[in-house]
């Protein structure tokens, strides 16, 4: 089973939806017991970074140990943005630190917030691109990106004025800029990589 | 880039889509789950979910209608109709909404956008305008609330500077004269809007036929384009209308 992480922030239970409509388990949850069992872990998050971290709380901890520990884990939006070392949202926040790099603005040359549909170029060798044509639309609604630093990262881009990463990938640890559950079909299918992905490591 | 969007507009009384015209003569158009399911499945960018019921007595059951809605629309979906408070907000969000949008309360009380904006992001606070031109001077155009029902001081490109300002992080732009008329947007109100501020503009009101949407988005600005009749009615398919656009070199996302 996946679980998706109840931390008291905005519209999780979209995700929660995506996962039933493909015909996967995902249930909502803060228990440890529950994240410990789980498949696979997902770490959703519409909010501002440092509220989300502070809602994470204790939890943040148990996260990054199974995460290191291989059980995949894909953070969405913020719960991406997480992954990372730190962010500059509204003063300094650390993250987990599963991913090397730093959450800085969107440059003011550009639109801000990001909002919208916008193409996203797919590597071939992303295991969360599986059955997906080289380029597609995604749904995305930010102010913050992150500009990652890790050179073991494997890193999808969008263009947004410049080269602006929109998924990365470390191992089984993914995090999705966009919002894979908001962005129609070919968000649907993301999600249904994850969780083959986390099938995959259980059986 | 970001791609121009196309978003279907469920307009919802007592559990059902309607559509009328100048906001007067409603026809039913279908349940609001199977249609959002259908946007969803072939492609809309978007979908906006209006309750023109909006009494006091209705708050509930539209709660529970934008859950089950929310159950099977897997693109951002956008609640209006009635919204007073910023914990109705919040309310909303939680059940399934990305955004919300606020029209009569946001004139009686503009505070409202900037304190909702601070709790929930300028993202996801949709500020609509039912505009009425005016009869007396060209170009301008005045703002209605309740529904269309009373006219305001207001004048409709001043207050979407305001609502800017205050937080709104869209404008839905609705021209009471064209709406429901399929004659096409009012893309002069449109670029006025449009031209103003920096946040995206959605056109509605008017879409009649495939270069109506084209209009709106080159001669009017708009980065989106609404529409209801065409598409409930099945005289256009989402494809049909992405597939027109990119035909003109509109950058859609098909």
């Amino acid at each position: 089973m996946l679980i998706v992480i109840d931390y008291n922030v905005g519209n999780v239970k979209s995700v929660c939806n995506a996962f039933r409509y493909i015909g996967c388990v995902a249930k909502l949850s803060c228990k440890p017991q529950d994240i410990n069992a789980a498949a696979g872990l997902v770490l959703p998050g519409v909010a501002a970074f440092g509220y989300a971290v502070s809602a994470l709380g204790p939890l943040a901890e148990l996260i990054k140990e199974l995460a290191l520990a291989g059980k995949p884990l894909l953070g969405i939006c913020v719960g991406y943005q997480m992954l990372f070392d730190q962010s500059a949202e509204y003063g300094r926040h650390k993250g987990l630190g599963l991913v090397a790099g730093n959450v800085v603005p969107i440059p003011s040359s550009q639109t801000v917030p990001h909002m919208g549909w916008n193409l996203v170029k797919l590597p071939e060798d992303m295991d969360l691109f599986t059955g997906l044509p080289r380029e597609k639309h995604f749904y995305f609604a930010h102010s913050f990106y992150a500009d990652v630093a890790d050179t073991q990262a494997k890193i999808a881009y969008t263009d947004y004025g410049f080269p602006m990463p929109a998924l990365v990938q470390k191992g089984t640890i993914y995090g999705t800029q966009f919002h894979p559950e908001k962005s129609g079909k070919v968000g649907l299918k993301v999600l249904e990589n994850f969780s083959k992905i986390c099938q995959r490591k259980t059986t | 880039m970001l791609t121009k969007r196309i978003i279907p507009c469920l307009d919802v009384k007592d559990n059902r889509v309607v559509k009328g015209v100048h906001f007067a003569n409603l026809r039913d158009a279908g349940d609001p789950v199977e249609l959002g399911a259908r946007y969803s499945d072939e492609g809309a960018d978007e979908l906006v979910f209006l309750d023109i019921t909006a009494t006091i007595r209705s708050r509930k059951t539209i709660v529970e209608l934008v859950e089950k809605v929310a159950e099977n629309v897997f693109i951002p979906f956008t609640v209006g109709g009635g919204i007073q408070t910023v914990d109705q907000i919040d309310q909303l969000l939680r059940s399934g909404a990305e955004k919300v949008s606020v029209n009569t309360a946001a004139v009686q009380n503009p505070h409202l956008l900037a304190e909702a904006a601070r709790r929930f992001g300028n993202q996801c606070i949709v500020l609509a305008i039912d505009a009425r031109r005016s009869k007396t001077q060209p170009l301008r155009w005045q703002v209605t609330v309740k529904a269309g029902s009373e006219p305001t001081d207001l004048d409709a490109v001043e207050w979407a500077v305001k609502a800017e300002k205050l937080g709104a992080g869209e404008i839905l732009l609705t021209s009471m004269d064209a709406d429901g008329t399929k004659t096409g947007y009012d893309n002069e109100l449109n670029k006025a809007v449009s031209d103003a501020v920096n946040i995206p503009v959605i056109a509605s009101g008017g879409a009649g036929e495939l270069e109506h949407l084209y209009d709106a988005i080159v001669e009017g600005g708009a980065d989106a384009v609404l529409m209801a009749s065409i598409t409930h009615f099945e005289n256009y398919t989402i494809t049909q209308m992405k597939q027109y656009l990119a035909s003109r070199g509109v950058p859609v996302n098909l």
